[in-house]
Protein backbone atom coordinates (compact mmCIF):
# COMPACT_ATOMS: atom_id res chain seq x y z
CA UNK A 1 0.00 0.00 0.00
CA UNK A 2 3.11 1.94 0.90
CA UNK A 3 4.17 1.86 -2.94
CA UNK A 4 0.83 2.60 -4.43
CA UNK A 5 0.77 6.02 -2.81
CA UNK A 6 3.94 6.94 -3.44
CA UNK A 7 3.50 5.81 -7.05
CA UNK A 8 0.33 8.25 -6.61
CA UNK A 9 2.32 11.10 -5.03
CA UNK A 10 5.09 10.40 -8.14
CA UNK A 11 2.30 10.55 -10.73
CA UNK A 12 0.72 14.08 -9.46
CA UNK A 13 3.74 15.37 -8.74
CA UNK A 14 5.29 14.29 -12.45
CA UNK A 15 1.94 16.14 -14.03
CA UNK A 16 2.99 19.18 -12.56
CA UNK A 17 6.46 19.13 -13.82
CA UNK A 18 5.00 18.22 -17.25
CA UNK A 19 3.17 21.24 -17.21
CA UNK A 20 6.11 23.25 -15.92
CA UNK A 21 8.25 21.81 -18.87
CA UNK A 22 6.04 21.85 -21.80
CA UNK A 23 6.30 25.26 -22.71
CA UNK A 24 10.16 25.10 -22.26
CA UNK A 25 10.46 22.11 -24.32
CA UNK A 26 8.13 23.88 -26.93
CA UNK A 27 10.40 27.42 -26.99
CA UNK A 28 13.57 24.90 -27.45
CA UNK A 29 12.44 22.96 -30.28
CA UNK A 30 11.32 25.33 -32.21
CA UNK A 31 13.08 28.36 -31.28
CA UNK A 32 16.33 26.24 -30.55
CA UNK A 33 16.87 28.79 -27.65
CA UNK A 34 17.52 27.46 -23.90
CA UNK A 35 15.18 29.86 -22.46
CA UNK A 36 16.79 30.43 -18.51
CA UNK A 37 13.76 32.82 -17.80
CA UNK A 38 11.22 29.60 -17.59
CA UNK A 39 11.84 29.38 -14.12
CA UNK A 40 11.13 33.05 -13.18
CA UNK A 41 8.11 32.83 -15.49
CA UNK A 42 6.99 30.34 -13.44
CA UNK A 43 7.54 32.49 -10.31
CA UNK A 44 5.98 35.22 -11.94
CA UNK A 45 2.71 33.14 -12.62
CA UNK A 46 3.14 31.78 -9.01
CA UNK A 47 3.31 35.88 -7.72
CA UNK A 48 0.35 36.67 -9.73
CA UNK A 49 -1.92 33.42 -8.75
CA UNK A 50 -0.79 34.78 -4.76
CA UNK A 51 -1.58 38.06 -5.36
CA UNK A 52 -5.06 37.39 -7.39
CA UNK A 53 -6.22 35.83 -4.32
CA UNK A 54 -4.98 37.79 -1.84
CA UNK A 55 -6.44 40.71 -2.78
CA UNK A 56 -9.27 39.46 -5.26
CA UNK A 57 -10.30 36.33 -3.26
CA UNK A 58 -10.03 34.61 -6.99
CA UNK A 59 -9.05 31.33 -6.85
CA UNK A 60 -5.53 30.01 -8.20
CA UNK A 61 -7.37 27.96 -10.18
CA UNK A 62 -9.03 30.91 -12.03
CA UNK A 63 -5.87 32.84 -12.13
CA UNK A 64 -4.52 30.42 -14.90
CA UNK A 65 -6.38 32.97 -17.50
CA UNK A 66 -4.82 35.58 -15.86
CA UNK A 67 -1.45 34.68 -14.79
CA UNK A 68 -1.48 32.88 -18.59
CA UNK A 69 -2.59 35.71 -20.68
CA UNK A 70 0.16 38.74 -18.80
CA UNK A 71 2.96 35.82 -19.18
CA UNK A 72 1.92 35.45 -22.74
CA UNK A 73 2.56 39.12 -23.15
CA UNK A 74 5.61 39.65 -21.21
CA UNK A 75 6.55 36.34 -23.48
CA UNK A 76 5.52 38.23 -26.80
CA UNK A 77 7.44 41.23 -26.55
CA UNK A 78 10.70 39.78 -24.79
CA UNK A 79 11.02 37.52 -28.32
CA UNK A 80 10.18 40.51 -30.50
CA UNK A 81 12.05 42.94 -29.42
CA UNK A 82 15.06 41.13 -28.00
CA UNK A 83 15.48 37.82 -28.45
CA UNK A 84 14.73 37.60 -32.22
CA UNK A 85 17.69 39.70 -32.85
CA UNK A 86 19.67 36.80 -31.88
CA UNK A 87 17.91 33.92 -32.57
CA UNK A 88 19.93 32.22 -35.36
CA UNK A 89 23.65 33.18 -32.75
CA UNK A 90 25.81 30.39 -31.66
CA UNK A 91 24.20 28.41 -28.58
CA UNK A 92 26.21 30.76 -26.24
CA UNK A 93 24.94 33.91 -27.45
CA UNK A 94 21.22 33.24 -26.29
CA UNK A 95 22.07 31.45 -23.42
CA UNK A 96 23.84 34.36 -21.77
CA UNK A 97 21.33 36.37 -23.09
CA UNK A 98 18.48 34.62 -21.59
CA UNK A 99 20.86 34.19 -18.28
CA UNK A 100 21.40 38.00 -18.62
CA UNK A 101 17.42 38.60 -18.59
CA UNK A 102 16.81 36.38 -15.85
CA UNK A 103 18.80 38.24 -13.44
CA UNK A 104 16.60 40.93 -14.41
CA UNK A 105 13.95 39.66 -14.26
CA UNK A 106 14.60 37.54 -11.21
CA UNK A 107 16.31 40.85 -8.96
CA UNK A 108 12.82 43.11 -10.23
CA UNK A 109 10.93 40.41 -8.45
CA UNK A 110 13.12 39.87 -5.25
CA UNK A 111 13.08 44.04 -4.71
CA UNK A 112 9.07 43.40 -5.56
CA UNK A 113 8.20 40.37 -3.40
CA UNK A 114 11.07 40.04 -0.98
CA UNK A 115 12.72 36.77 -0.73
CA UNK A 116 10.30 35.86 1.75
CA UNK A 117 8.15 32.38 1.38
CA UNK A 118 4.84 33.12 0.98
CA UNK A 119 1.85 30.49 0.58
CA UNK A 120 -1.60 30.79 -0.85
CA UNK A 121 -3.78 29.91 2.36
CA UNK A 122 -7.27 28.56 0.78
CA UNK A 123 -10.06 29.95 2.98
CA UNK A 124 -11.79 26.49 1.97
CA UNK A 125 -9.44 24.10 1.03
CA UNK A 126 -10.76 21.21 -0.91
CA UNK A 127 -8.31 18.74 1.43
CA UNK A 128 -8.03 14.96 0.53
CA UNK A 129 -10.12 12.29 0.14
CA UNK A 130 -9.21 8.21 1.19
CA UNK A 131 -10.23 5.81 -1.51
CA UNK A 132 -9.50 2.14 -0.77
CA UNK A 133 -7.12 3.17 1.83
CA UNK A 134 -4.76 5.28 -0.46
CA UNK A 135 -4.71 9.19 0.45
CA UNK A 136 -5.61 11.52 -2.34
CA UNK A 137 -4.36 15.18 -1.99
CA UNK A 138 -7.43 16.71 -3.69
CA UNK A 139 -5.96 20.54 -4.60
CA UNK A 140 -2.70 18.87 -5.93
CA UNK A 141 -5.28 16.44 -7.65
CA UNK A 142 -7.01 19.12 -9.33
CA UNK A 143 -4.44 21.12 -9.73
CA UNK A 144 -2.39 18.31 -11.99
CA UNK A 145 -5.87 17.27 -13.85
CA UNK A 146 -5.75 20.82 -14.89
CA UNK A 147 -2.41 21.01 -15.61
CA UNK A 148 -3.17 18.11 -18.15
CA UNK A 149 -5.84 19.28 -19.44
CA UNK A 150 -3.70 22.93 -20.42
CA UNK A 151 -1.51 20.19 -22.13
CA UNK A 152 -4.32 19.03 -24.00
CA UNK A 153 -5.06 22.42 -25.42
CA UNK A 154 -2.08 23.41 -26.05
CA UNK A 155 -1.37 19.89 -28.31
CA UNK A 156 -4.71 20.73 -30.05
CA UNK A 157 -3.66 24.63 -30.66
CA UNK A 158 -0.16 22.71 -32.25
CA UNK A 159 -2.57 19.60 -34.70
CA UNK A 160 -5.67 22.13 -35.54
CA UNK A 161 -5.19 25.58 -35.46
CA UNK A 162 -3.44 27.13 -38.21
CA UNK A 163 -0.74 29.07 -35.83
CA UNK A 164 -0.25 25.83 -34.45
CA UNK A 165 0.29 24.13 -37.80
CA UNK A 166 2.55 26.85 -38.57
CA UNK A 167 4.59 26.79 -35.63
CA UNK A 168 5.19 23.38 -36.46
CA UNK A 169 6.29 24.25 -39.82
CA UNK A 170 8.63 26.52 -38.53
CA UNK A 171 10.11 24.07 -36.50
CA UNK A 172 10.83 21.56 -38.89
CA UNK A 173 11.83 23.77 -41.29
CA UNK A 174 12.09 27.61 -41.30
CA UNK A 175 13.43 28.61 -44.66
CA UNK A 176 10.41 26.40 -46.37
CA UNK A 177 8.09 27.80 -43.90
CA UNK A 178 8.90 31.36 -44.92
CA UNK A 179 8.43 30.57 -48.62
CA UNK A 180 4.93 29.25 -47.50
CA UNK A 181 4.40 32.88 -46.44
CA UNK A 182 4.39 32.21 -42.51
CA UNK A 183 5.90 35.23 -40.61
CA UNK A 184 8.94 33.40 -38.76
CA UNK A 185 9.55 36.25 -36.27
CA UNK A 186 6.07 36.75 -35.62
CA UNK A 187 5.68 33.13 -35.05
CA UNK A 188 8.85 32.87 -32.95
CA UNK A 189 7.07 35.56 -30.98
CA UNK A 190 3.66 33.82 -30.71
CA UNK A 191 5.91 30.32 -29.77
CA UNK A 192 8.09 32.11 -26.61
CA UNK A 193 4.90 34.33 -25.74
CA UNK A 194 3.02 30.28 -25.54
CA UNK A 195 6.12 29.08 -23.79
CA UNK A 196 5.72 31.86 -21.02
CA UNK A 197 1.88 31.41 -21.16
CA UNK A 198 2.62 27.91 -20.16
CA UNK A 199 4.94 28.65 -17.05
CA UNK A 200 2.57 31.26 -16.10
CA UNK A 201 -0.63 28.67 -16.03
CA UNK A 202 2.06 26.44 -14.17
CA UNK A 203 3.30 29.01 -11.75
CA UNK A 204 -0.60 29.48 -10.86
CA UNK A 205 -1.34 25.36 -10.38
CA UNK A 206 2.04 25.22 -8.06
CA UNK A 207 1.21 28.16 -5.92
CA UNK A 208 -1.22 25.55 -4.26
CA UNK A 209 1.48 23.16 -3.87
CA UNK A 210 5.27 24.60 -3.31
CA UNK A 211 6.54 27.64 -1.48
CA UNK A 212 6.35 30.89 -3.37
CA UNK A 213 9.77 32.52 -3.74
CA UNK A 214 12.11 34.14 -6.64
CA UNK A 215 14.68 31.43 -5.65
CA UNK A 216 12.43 28.89 -6.37
CA UNK A 217 13.04 29.80 -10.37
CA UNK A 218 16.59 28.06 -10.41
CA UNK A 219 14.69 25.15 -9.24
CA UNK A 220 12.09 24.76 -11.89
CA UNK A 221 14.41 25.71 -14.63
CA UNK A 222 16.05 22.10 -13.65
CA UNK A 223 13.47 20.65 -13.75
CA UNK A 224 12.76 21.87 -17.42
CA UNK A 225 16.03 21.33 -18.15
CA UNK A 226 15.64 17.11 -16.63
CA UNK A 227 12.35 16.72 -17.94
CA UNK A 228 13.12 17.61 -21.40
CA UNK A 229 16.22 15.85 -21.42
CA UNK A 230 14.77 12.96 -20.38
CA UNK A 231 11.70 12.73 -21.90
CA UNK A 232 13.62 14.16 -25.50
CA UNK A 233 13.40 17.64 -26.73
CA UNK A 234 10.40 19.29 -28.14
CA UNK A 235 7.14 17.40 -28.33
CA UNK A 236 4.17 17.39 -25.90
CA UNK A 237 4.75 13.36 -25.47
CA UNK A 238 8.39 13.90 -23.96
CA UNK A 239 7.27 16.25 -21.59
CA UNK A 240 4.89 14.34 -20.18
CA UNK A 241 6.66 11.02 -20.20
CA UNK A 242 9.91 13.09 -18.55
CA UNK A 243 7.82 14.58 -16.20
CA UNK A 244 6.27 11.62 -14.92
CA UNK A 245 9.89 9.92 -14.74
CA UNK A 246 11.14 12.66 -13.28
CA UNK A 247 7.96 12.79 -10.34
CA UNK A 248 8.50 9.04 -9.75
CA UNK A 249 12.43 9.22 -9.53
CA UNK A 250 12.02 11.54 -6.55
CA UNK A 251 9.31 9.94 -4.82
CA UNK A 252 10.58 6.35 -5.06
CA UNK A 253 14.44 7.73 -4.57
CA UNK A 254 12.97 9.78 -1.35
CA UNK A 255 11.96 6.50 -0.30
CA UNK A 256 14.87 4.36 -0.99
CA UNK A 257 18.21 6.80 -0.49
CA UNK A 258 16.45 9.56 1.14
CA UNK A 259 14.18 12.76 0.34
CA UNK A 260 17.14 15.12 -0.17
CA UNK A 261 18.77 13.16 -2.98
CA UNK A 262 16.02 13.06 -5.10
CA UNK A 263 17.35 15.77 -7.61
CA UNK A 264 20.90 14.41 -7.59
CA UNK A 265 19.50 11.18 -8.94
CA UNK A 266 17.69 12.93 -11.64
CA UNK A 267 21.13 15.00 -12.44
CA UNK A 268 23.07 11.44 -12.67
CA UNK A 269 20.53 9.60 -14.35
CA UNK A 270 20.55 12.93 -17.24
CA UNK A 271 24.11 13.11 -17.34
CA UNK A 272 23.99 9.19 -18.34
CA UNK A 273 21.23 9.62 -20.85
CA UNK A 274 23.02 12.77 -22.34
CA UNK A 275 26.07 10.65 -23.27
CA UNK A 276 24.40 7.23 -24.10
CA UNK A 277 20.98 8.34 -25.66
CA UNK A 278 20.90 12.20 -26.21
CA UNK A 279 17.15 12.25 -27.84
CA UNK A 280 15.68 11.19 -24.65
CA UNK A 281 13.55 8.47 -23.98
CA UNK A 282 10.66 9.05 -26.63
CA UNK A 283 13.33 9.88 -29.18
CA UNK A 284 13.15 13.15 -31.44
CA UNK A 285 9.65 13.87 -32.38
CA UNK A 286 7.80 16.87 -33.63
CA UNK A 287 4.42 17.61 -32.83
CA UNK A 288 3.30 15.92 -36.20
CA UNK B 1 56.90 45.04 -29.15
CA UNK B 2 54.24 41.87 -29.44
CA UNK B 3 51.66 42.29 -27.74
CA UNK B 4 51.66 39.51 -25.50
CA UNK B 5 55.17 40.84 -24.32
CA UNK B 6 53.12 43.91 -23.38
CA UNK B 7 50.52 41.97 -21.38
CA UNK B 8 54.02 40.62 -19.20
CA UNK B 9 55.01 44.28 -18.67
CA UNK B 10 51.69 44.65 -17.48
CA UNK B 11 51.49 41.91 -15.27
CA UNK B 12 55.01 42.76 -13.61
CA UNK B 13 53.42 46.67 -12.54
CA UNK B 14 50.43 45.07 -11.13
CA UNK B 15 52.91 42.21 -9.14
CA UNK B 16 53.90 45.58 -7.77
CA UNK B 17 50.81 46.56 -6.28
CA UNK B 18 51.81 45.39 -2.60
CA UNK B 19 54.23 48.61 -2.22
CA UNK B 20 50.92 50.68 -1.79
CA UNK B 21 50.23 49.16 1.13
CA UNK B 22 46.80 49.29 0.50
CA UNK B 23 45.04 46.22 1.66
CA UNK B 24 41.69 47.22 -0.11
CA UNK B 25 43.67 47.51 -3.42
CA UNK B 26 45.35 44.16 -2.35
CA UNK B 27 42.43 42.20 -1.96
CA UNK B 28 41.27 44.00 -5.79
CA UNK B 29 44.13 42.92 -7.21
CA UNK B 30 44.05 39.24 -6.03
CA UNK B 31 40.40 39.29 -7.39
CA UNK B 32 41.54 40.61 -10.49
CA UNK B 33 43.99 37.90 -10.97
CA UNK B 34 41.50 35.11 -9.61
CA UNK B 35 39.17 36.55 -12.36
CA UNK B 36 41.90 36.27 -15.05
CA UNK B 37 42.86 32.78 -14.25
CA UNK B 38 38.77 31.96 -14.46
CA UNK B 39 38.08 33.79 -18.04
CA UNK B 40 41.22 32.75 -19.61
CA UNK B 41 40.79 29.52 -19.00
CA UNK B 42 37.22 29.42 -20.05
CA UNK B 43 38.27 31.21 -23.01
CA UNK B 44 40.41 28.08 -24.27
CA UNK B 45 37.20 25.85 -24.82
CA UNK B 46 34.44 28.62 -25.27
CA UNK B 47 36.71 31.08 -27.24
CA UNK B 48 39.07 29.50 -29.16
CA UNK B 49 36.91 25.98 -29.75
CA UNK B 50 33.73 27.74 -29.65
CA UNK B 51 32.16 25.19 -27.16
CA UNK B 52 29.60 26.53 -24.41
CA UNK B 53 31.08 25.48 -21.71
CA UNK B 54 29.34 25.66 -18.41
CA UNK B 55 31.76 23.75 -16.40
CA UNK B 56 34.09 26.76 -14.59
CA UNK B 57 32.22 26.16 -10.87
CA UNK B 58 32.62 22.46 -11.16
CA UNK B 59 35.91 22.93 -11.33
CA UNK B 60 36.29 25.96 -9.40
CA UNK B 61 34.71 23.89 -6.67
CA UNK B 62 36.33 20.65 -7.20
CA UNK B 63 39.46 22.33 -6.40
CA UNK B 64 38.31 24.35 -3.30
CA UNK B 65 37.57 21.44 -1.91
CA UNK B 66 40.54 19.26 -2.93
CA UNK B 67 43.15 21.81 -1.98
CA UNK B 68 40.76 22.50 1.68
CA UNK B 69 41.05 18.64 2.41
CA UNK B 70 44.49 18.18 1.16
CA UNK B 71 45.31 21.47 3.63
CA UNK B 72 42.94 19.89 6.26
CA UNK B 73 45.36 16.45 6.11
CA UNK B 74 48.47 18.60 6.89
CA UNK B 75 49.46 19.11 3.39
CA UNK B 76 51.55 22.11 2.46
CA UNK B 77 49.74 25.11 0.90
CA UNK B 78 51.23 24.94 -2.74
CA UNK B 79 51.61 21.17 -2.80
CA UNK B 80 47.56 21.38 -2.16
CA UNK B 81 47.14 23.57 -4.73
CA UNK B 82 49.05 22.16 -7.28
CA UNK B 83 47.13 18.51 -6.20
CA UNK B 84 43.79 20.13 -6.75
CA UNK B 85 44.60 21.77 -10.24
CA UNK B 86 45.88 18.12 -11.12
CA UNK B 87 42.45 16.55 -9.83
CA UNK B 88 40.42 19.23 -11.37
CA UNK B 89 42.26 19.02 -15.10
CA UNK B 90 41.91 14.82 -14.50
CA UNK B 91 38.42 15.14 -13.84
CA UNK B 92 37.74 17.53 -16.90
CA UNK B 93 39.81 14.51 -19.02
CA UNK B 94 37.28 12.16 -17.55
CA UNK B 95 34.30 14.10 -18.15
CA UNK B 96 35.36 15.74 -21.59
CA UNK B 97 35.83 12.00 -23.17
CA UNK B 98 32.43 11.43 -22.58
CA UNK B 99 30.88 14.63 -22.60
CA UNK B 100 32.18 16.59 -25.82
CA UNK B 101 30.94 14.61 -27.97
CA UNK B 102 27.70 16.55 -27.87
CA UNK B 103 26.85 19.77 -29.27
CA UNK B 104 25.26 23.08 -28.70
CA UNK B 105 22.61 22.94 -26.00
CA UNK B 106 23.57 19.86 -25.33
CA UNK B 107 27.46 19.64 -23.84
CA UNK B 108 25.86 23.33 -22.43
CA UNK B 109 23.32 21.29 -20.49
CA UNK B 110 25.64 18.39 -19.64
CA UNK B 111 29.04 20.63 -18.75
CA UNK B 112 26.51 22.94 -16.70
CA UNK B 113 24.96 19.47 -14.85
CA UNK B 114 28.83 18.13 -13.91
CA UNK B 115 28.58 21.33 -11.08
CA UNK B 116 25.01 20.29 -9.73
CA UNK B 117 26.37 16.50 -9.39
CA UNK B 118 29.25 17.79 -7.35
CA UNK B 119 27.33 20.19 -5.33
CA UNK B 120 25.03 17.66 -4.47
CA UNK B 121 27.60 15.04 -4.13
CA UNK B 122 29.70 17.21 -1.63
CA UNK B 123 26.86 18.74 0.24
CA UNK B 124 26.08 14.58 1.10
CA UNK B 125 29.01 13.40 1.81
CA UNK B 126 29.05 15.19 5.53
CA UNK B 127 32.11 13.29 6.52
CA UNK B 128 34.88 14.42 3.86
CA UNK B 129 33.20 17.61 3.57
CA UNK B 130 31.82 18.91 6.10
CA UNK B 131 28.46 18.99 3.95
CA UNK B 132 26.29 22.24 4.20
CA UNK B 133 28.13 23.10 7.32
CA UNK B 134 30.98 24.09 5.13
CA UNK B 135 34.66 23.94 6.11
CA UNK B 136 37.14 25.41 7.60
CA UNK B 137 40.61 25.40 6.56
CA UNK B 138 43.68 25.50 9.15
CA UNK B 139 45.43 28.84 10.15
CA UNK B 140 48.18 29.81 9.01
CA UNK B 141 50.66 31.31 11.16
CA UNK B 142 51.51 34.70 9.79
CA UNK B 143 50.56 38.80 9.89
CA UNK B 144 47.91 39.64 8.02
CA UNK B 145 49.51 42.10 5.71
CA UNK B 146 52.34 39.28 4.69
CA UNK B 147 49.23 36.89 3.71
CA UNK B 148 47.58 39.41 1.24
CA UNK B 149 50.48 39.72 -0.26
CA UNK B 150 51.34 36.20 -0.52
CA UNK B 151 47.80 35.15 -1.74
CA UNK B 152 48.42 38.12 -4.39
CA UNK B 153 51.64 37.43 -5.67
CA UNK B 154 50.50 33.92 -5.93
CA UNK B 155 47.42 34.04 -7.57
CA UNK B 156 49.00 36.70 -10.08
CA UNK B 157 51.65 33.62 -10.59
CA UNK B 158 48.57 31.46 -11.64
CA UNK B 159 47.08 34.53 -14.09
CA UNK B 160 50.88 34.32 -15.58
CA UNK B 161 50.61 30.45 -15.74
CA UNK B 162 47.69 30.62 -17.58
CA UNK B 163 48.06 33.72 -19.87
CA UNK B 164 51.50 31.44 -20.73
CA UNK B 165 49.12 28.89 -21.62
CA UNK B 166 46.41 30.72 -23.61
CA UNK B 167 49.92 32.07 -25.71
CA UNK B 168 50.88 29.04 -26.18
CA UNK B 169 47.39 27.55 -27.10
CA UNK B 170 46.59 30.52 -29.48
CA UNK B 171 49.83 30.85 -31.07
CA UNK B 172 50.56 26.97 -32.19
CA UNK B 173 48.81 23.98 -33.30
CA UNK B 174 46.40 23.76 -30.36
CA UNK B 175 44.94 26.59 -30.69
CA UNK B 176 44.56 25.99 -35.21
CA UNK B 177 43.07 22.91 -34.75
CA UNK B 178 40.03 24.34 -31.80
CA UNK B 179 39.88 27.77 -34.15
CA UNK B 180 39.25 25.04 -37.01
CA UNK B 181 36.88 23.05 -34.99
CA UNK B 182 35.35 26.31 -33.99
CA UNK B 183 34.46 26.99 -37.54
CA UNK B 184 33.34 23.56 -38.88
CA UNK B 185 34.22 20.52 -37.02
CA UNK B 186 33.08 18.14 -39.52
CA UNK B 187 35.25 19.96 -42.03
CA UNK B 188 38.59 19.92 -39.60
CA UNK B 189 37.81 15.77 -39.42
CA UNK B 190 37.91 15.73 -43.18
CA UNK B 191 41.51 17.32 -43.39
CA UNK B 192 42.74 15.35 -40.52
CA UNK B 193 42.64 17.40 -37.15
CA UNK B 194 41.65 14.90 -34.68
CA UNK B 195 38.94 16.48 -33.51
CA UNK B 196 37.92 14.44 -30.54
CA UNK B 197 41.67 14.61 -29.06
CA UNK B 198 42.34 18.63 -29.48
CA UNK B 199 38.61 19.08 -27.78
CA UNK B 200 39.58 17.11 -24.62
CA UNK B 201 42.48 18.82 -24.57
CA UNK B 202 41.12 22.24 -24.47
CA UNK B 203 38.77 21.09 -21.95
CA UNK B 204 41.17 19.90 -19.51
CA UNK B 205 43.45 23.38 -20.17
CA UNK B 206 40.91 25.20 -19.78
CA UNK B 207 40.53 23.22 -15.88
CA UNK B 208 43.81 23.13 -14.51
CA UNK B 209 44.25 25.92 -13.54
CA UNK B 210 40.52 26.93 -12.17
CA UNK B 211 41.00 23.65 -10.05
CA UNK B 212 44.25 25.44 -9.08
CA UNK B 213 42.74 29.10 -8.43
CA UNK B 214 39.57 26.89 -6.11
CA UNK B 215 42.18 25.96 -3.74
CA UNK B 216 43.94 29.03 -3.44
CA UNK B 217 40.53 30.73 -3.27
CA UNK B 218 39.96 28.14 -0.41
CA UNK B 219 43.30 29.05 1.16
CA UNK B 220 42.94 32.88 0.93
CA UNK B 221 38.95 33.10 2.26
CA UNK B 222 39.58 29.89 4.92
CA UNK B 223 36.11 28.72 5.01
CA UNK B 224 34.01 27.76 1.92
CA UNK B 225 30.67 26.14 1.55
CA UNK B 226 29.31 24.01 -1.54
CA UNK B 227 26.71 26.61 -2.89
CA UNK B 228 29.57 29.40 -2.55
CA UNK B 229 32.32 27.81 -4.30
CA UNK B 230 29.71 25.44 -6.73
CA UNK B 231 27.84 28.85 -7.20
CA UNK B 232 26.61 29.08 -11.08
CA UNK B 233 27.65 32.69 -11.19
CA UNK B 234 31.26 31.17 -10.63
CA UNK B 235 30.38 29.74 -14.11
CA UNK B 236 28.72 32.95 -15.85
CA UNK B 237 31.03 35.64 -14.64
CA UNK B 238 34.03 34.34 -16.77
CA UNK B 239 32.07 33.66 -19.76
CA UNK B 240 30.84 37.51 -19.45
CA UNK B 241 34.21 38.82 -18.43
CA UNK B 242 35.37 36.72 -22.03
CA UNK B 243 33.25 38.15 -23.76
CA UNK B 244 33.51 41.26 -22.88
CA UNK B 245 37.14 41.89 -23.77
CA UNK B 246 36.81 39.58 -26.67
CA UNK B 247 36.53 35.88 -27.30
CA UNK B 248 38.98 33.71 -28.72
CA UNK B 249 41.43 36.58 -28.37
CA UNK B 250 44.56 36.54 -26.23
CA UNK B 251 44.05 39.44 -24.31
CA UNK B 252 40.36 39.26 -24.73
CA UNK B 253 39.82 37.76 -20.90
CA UNK B 254 42.47 39.47 -19.29
CA UNK B 255 40.79 43.49 -20.15
CA UNK B 256 37.44 41.78 -19.89
CA UNK B 257 37.87 40.68 -16.25
CA UNK B 258 39.85 43.80 -15.12
CA UNK B 259 36.65 45.86 -16.78
CA UNK B 260 34.24 43.56 -15.37
CA UNK B 261 35.93 44.10 -11.57
CA UNK B 262 35.76 47.79 -11.58
CA UNK B 263 31.66 47.00 -12.61
CA UNK B 264 30.83 45.07 -10.00
CA UNK B 265 32.99 46.51 -7.29
CA UNK B 266 31.46 50.01 -8.50
CA UNK B 267 27.75 48.16 -8.38
CA UNK B 268 28.68 46.07 -5.23
CA UNK B 269 29.19 49.23 -3.17
CA UNK B 270 26.50 51.83 -4.46
CA UNK B 271 23.68 49.41 -5.46
CA UNK B 272 24.13 46.26 -3.96
CA UNK B 273 20.05 45.42 -4.13
CA UNK B 274 20.32 45.39 -7.88
CA UNK B 275 23.63 44.28 -8.22
CA UNK B 276 22.15 41.48 -10.31
CA UNK B 277 19.93 43.71 -12.40
CA UNK B 278 23.11 45.53 -13.16
CA UNK B 279 24.80 42.18 -14.49
CA UNK B 280 21.81 41.56 -16.76
CA UNK B 281 21.73 44.70 -18.26
CA UNK B 282 25.15 44.68 -19.22
CA UNK B 283 24.87 40.99 -20.51
CA UNK B 284 22.36 42.50 -22.72
CA UNK B 285 23.80 45.32 -23.60
CA UNK B 286 27.33 43.24 -24.47
CA UNK B 287 25.15 40.81 -26.56
CA UNK B 288 23.53 43.87 -28.90
CA UNK B 289 26.21 46.26 -29.00
CA UNK B 290 29.44 44.48 -28.05
CA UNK B 291 29.26 40.80 -29.61
CA UNK B 292 33.00 41.13 -30.29
CA UNK B 293 33.94 42.67 -27.30
CA UNK B 294 36.54 45.57 -26.64
CA UNK B 295 39.35 44.20 -28.42
CA UNK B 296 37.09 42.71 -31.36
CA UNK B 297 35.82 46.51 -31.55
CA UNK B 298 38.88 47.84 -31.40
CA UNK B 299 40.79 45.58 -34.21
CA UNK B 300 37.40 46.34 -36.43
CA UNK B 301 38.49 50.41 -36.06
CA UNK B 302 41.95 49.68 -36.57
CA UNK B 303 41.12 47.93 -40.14
CA UNK B 304 38.86 50.21 -40.67
CA UNK B 305 41.03 53.18 -40.17
CA UNK B 306 43.88 51.28 -42.26
CA UNK B 307 41.77 50.90 -45.03
CA UNK B 308 40.72 54.42 -45.42
CA UNK B 309 44.27 55.61 -45.23
CA UNK B 310 45.16 53.17 -48.05
CA UNK B 311 47.15 50.31 -45.94
CA UNK B 312 46.31 46.88 -46.28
Amino acid sequence: MLYAQILLNGLVLGGLYACISVGFSLVWGVLNVINVLHGSFVVLGSYIAYFAYAHFGIHPFFSIIIAGALLFALGYVVQLGLINRVVGAPVLTTLVLTFGLDLLLNNGMLLAFSADYRSVQLADPLGSAVVGGLVFPLDRLVAMLLAGVLTGLLYLLLVRSKIGRAIVAVRMDREAAALMGVDVKKIYAITFGIGALMAGAAGSLLSLVFPISPLAGSEYLSIAFIVCILGGLGSISGAIVGGIVLGLIQSFGALFIGPQHGLTIAFVLLIILLIFKPTGIMGRRGYE
Amino acid sequence: MKRPVIALIAFAIIACLPLLGDNYLLRLGTMFAMYAVLAQSWNIIGGYAGYPSFATAAFFGLGAYTGAILQGLGWPMPLAWVAAGLLAAVFAGAMGSAILHLKGHYFAIASLVLAEVLLEVTTSWTSLTGGGMGLNLPIIRMSIAAQARLFFWSMLGLAVLTFLMSWYVSAGRIGFALRCIRQNEDASSMVGINTTRYKVVAFVMSSLFVGAAGALYASWVFYIEPPDVYSVMTTIRPIVMTMLGGAGTLLGPVIGSAIFLVIEEVVWRNFLSVHAAVLGILIVGLIFYLPNGIVGAVARRFRKRGAENGET
